[in-house]
């Protein structure tokens, strides 16, 4: 928090009014506050069977060391805190870092959030229990050498999560069509339909940097009951690995 | 930044109680402010109230661990008869019989007396060690940016991460988070009272379509039976300052006599019938539960039964939140519970309202017509299953406490 206090007080009060932005269920990032119980309900389950926790009871996280990447406003972040784990948030864009720092600190939650990246965390020798790695991926330029060094970021045995979108004609119309022309819930230009990755591309290139990847599942959009749930088999659009890195 | 537990509950009424227990189950701090001193609430003797549990209601109850206590005291609901009828005329011919034997389930819900089902909630919320403030009452509320804070008198104030209205219709909470409210009154008022009878009951409960409104007789254990009885408010008024033996001859013409002599085992009661639906379940850190969120006509006797479909709703809401992390006050949070019960609130409150306007008729076209309405329901096992079913409180997308399932 440290850094907040160095910032002056008409900083602090824009960055309120961006937290309140990122933080709106109702504002410019309502499809991610949409889909997020469902992330949580996979990210969580996956954490809770790796590391043999039970999510009934109080603090189910404490003692693990959770990196979210492109944590944005902090809407895995916190969660994450909540349920007791130390939480490194980082993100590449340095403006959501104050946003996400000033808004923990309204929840009364402590998150260690950072300018900076995977590439440059491998540097500094971090590791991590387990690594949120969601709706990143399709926008890296190099998703080999992204995914190496979240490898590397990893504790042996370490947990990573990673969502992206596939690509096909059905995800090209939902993802760019639909949320950024038609429903203008995310800004036009937000994807680029060539980076999407397919579900088999994603494994390929999970295993070419050292992971060994254990589960696949989609993110489905229900338009009637405008609700997101868990899918066994429809991958065809939004979709969640969860991948370990080998103790040896 | 500090909370003084998680969530507080404005009222410690049954749905209050109950939400609570619920909660703590799921491992939630849980605070209940109750304006009635405890004396009031767990009086011992028989007051003439109870209720008609559907099955969703008792499995609410199963699921908390209260039923097996509550069990033995309970009258299983077998049957239910309706009938269109007229004092002293006795019922039409054509009568609409649900038989529980048609669905799977068992009975088709019970009955319990209120002095039994209110002591064991609150023992039940002492065993918990649940903090109960009685004879207190929330003052004042003000959300933030991860809680609310409520004044519970001039120098307590507590913090809570959701503060909860159970607090009836006239809900202050509601009042003050500047929910607004729909509704209209029926002029008409229930009689409520318990009655003794020479005949055993058999467990059959009846309707009985008056035209100054319906007479529900609901089966208690022992010869004895719960009466709903709806008149508009100058006769109701009329009939309520008579006393005891002047009460029960003015009721013996519609009672009838299939359970032989009557007489009263309880005190009486009046309820002013009113439709009152709250126009949002939830504001910023605060949901509504019970008739805080609608009050609708007992003429189905499904008041409570709703009243528990919220708790059990908002409990597995909050806490299906708690453990993926989010935080539980948020609007979007809240949004849910809304979005999963006030589609079924007012479904219910439209529906007992049109039944009561379609039963308190005496007009003979509209008579004739809902005698020919209730044999073709009765004729048509489907449609009388999917009734049955439906005032069991087994359809809808059921919470998880309503089906018996811990949180």
């Amino acid at each position: 928090m440290a850094q907040v206090n160095t910032i002056d007080q008409g900083e602090i009060e824009k960055f309120q009014a961006m937290a309140a932005e990122w933080w709106d269920p109702n504002g410019k990032f309502k499809p991610l506050h949409m889909l997020n119980p469902c992330r949580l309900d996979y990210i969580t389950a996956q954490i809770a069977a790796e590391f043999d926790r039970d999510l009934t009871e109080p603090l189910p996280f404490e003692g693990l060391r959770i990196l979210d990447i492109g944590c944005g406003g902090g809407l895995l972040s916190e969660p994450m805190a909540r349920l007791g784990a130390s939480v490194v948030g980082a993100d590449a864009a340095e403006r959501n870092i104050p946003v996400a720092k000033v808004h923990a600190e309204e929840q009364g939650l402590t998150i260690d959030y950072r300018h900076t990246t995977a590439e440059a965390l491998v540097q500094e020798g971090e590791q991590f229990d387990a690594i949120l790695n969601m709706e990143v991926v399709e926008h890296v330029a190099d998703p080999l050498a992204y995914l190496t060094a979240c490898h590397d970021l990893l504790k042996p045995g370490g947990l990573m999560v990673c969502s992206t979108i596939n690509r096909n004609p059905k995800s090209f119309a939902m993802a760019i069509v639909g949320a950024e022309y038609v429903m203008r819930w995310l800004p036009k230009g937000t994807h680029e339909w060539s980076k999407f990755i397919t579900p088999d591309e994603l494994f390929e290139l999970i295993r070419n940097a050292g992971l060994d990847p254990v589960d696949r599942k989609g993110f489905v959009f229900n338009p009637v009951t405008w609700s997101w749930r868990i899918s066994d088999r429809d991958l065809s659009v939004n979709y969640v690995t969860a991948s370990i890195r080998p103790k040896n | 930044m500090n909370f003084d537990s998680d969530m507080l509950m404005a009222g410690g009424g049954l749905n209050g109680l109950t939400l609570a227990i619920a909660l703590r189950s799921a491992g939630f701090a849980v605070t209940i402010v109750d304006p009635q001193p405890v004396e009031t609430r767990s009086s011992q003797d028989f007051d003439g109230r109870s209720y008609a549990l559907s099955i969703g209601s008792q499995r609410v109850l199963h699921a908390l661990g209260l039923w097996s206590d509550l069990a033995a005291k309970a009258q299983p609901i077998l049957e239910i008869k309706v009938t269109d009828g007229r004092a002293g005329e006795g019922p039409s011919p054509l009568m609409l019989t649900f038989d529980h034997a048609e669905i799977e389930e068992g009975p088709m819900g019970f009955m319990v007396e209120d002095r039994h089902l209110r002591p064991l909630l609150l023992d039940a919320v002492k065993d918990a060690g649940l903090s109960h403030l009685a004879g207190k009452k929330v003052g004042d509320q003000v959300p933030d940016a991860s809680g609310v804070t409520s004044q519970i008198s001039t120098r307590k104030k507590l913090r809570t991460r959701v503060l909860v209205g159970c607090d009836g219709k006239t809900s202050s909470v509601a009042a003050r988070a500047g929910i607004k409210r729909t509704g209209w009154k029926y002029g008409q008022t229930a009689l409520v009272a318990a009655i003794s009878h020479e005949k055993p009951n058999n467990g059959i409960a009846h309707q009985f379509f008056m035209p100054s409104g319906p007479l529900a007789i609901l089966p208690l254990t022992g010869n004895r039976c719960s009466i709903v009885w709806t008149e508009n408010h100058t006769k109701a008024a009329e009939i309520q300052a008579l006393d005891d033996e002047e009460y029960i001859n003015e009721l013996r013409p519609r009672f009838g006599s299939f359970l032989g002599d009557i007489s009263l085992a309880g005190a009486r009661f009046t309820f002013p019938l009113e439709l009152s639906i709250a126009n949002s379940f939830v504001a910023e850190r605060i949901a509504l539960v019970g008739d805080a969120a609608h009050a609708v006509h007992p003429i189905a006797g499904q008041g409570l039964n709703a009243g528990l479909k919220d708790v059990a709703a908002l409990a597995e809401v909050l806490t299906d939140a708690q453990r993926r992390g989010e935080d539980i006050g948020r609007s979007d949070v809240l949004e849910r519970y809304q979005q999963w019960r006030r589609f079924d609130a007012m479904t219910l409150g439209i529906a007992t309202d049109g039944f009561n306007r379609l039963f308190s008729n005496d007009n003979p076209l509209i008579r004739g017509l809902r005698d020919l309405g209730l044999g073709a329901v009765n004729s048509m096992p489907g449609l009388r299953r999917g009734f049955i079913r439906e005032a069991a409180g087994l359809t809808g997308d059921l919470p998880r406490l309503a089906q018996g399932r811990p949180l």
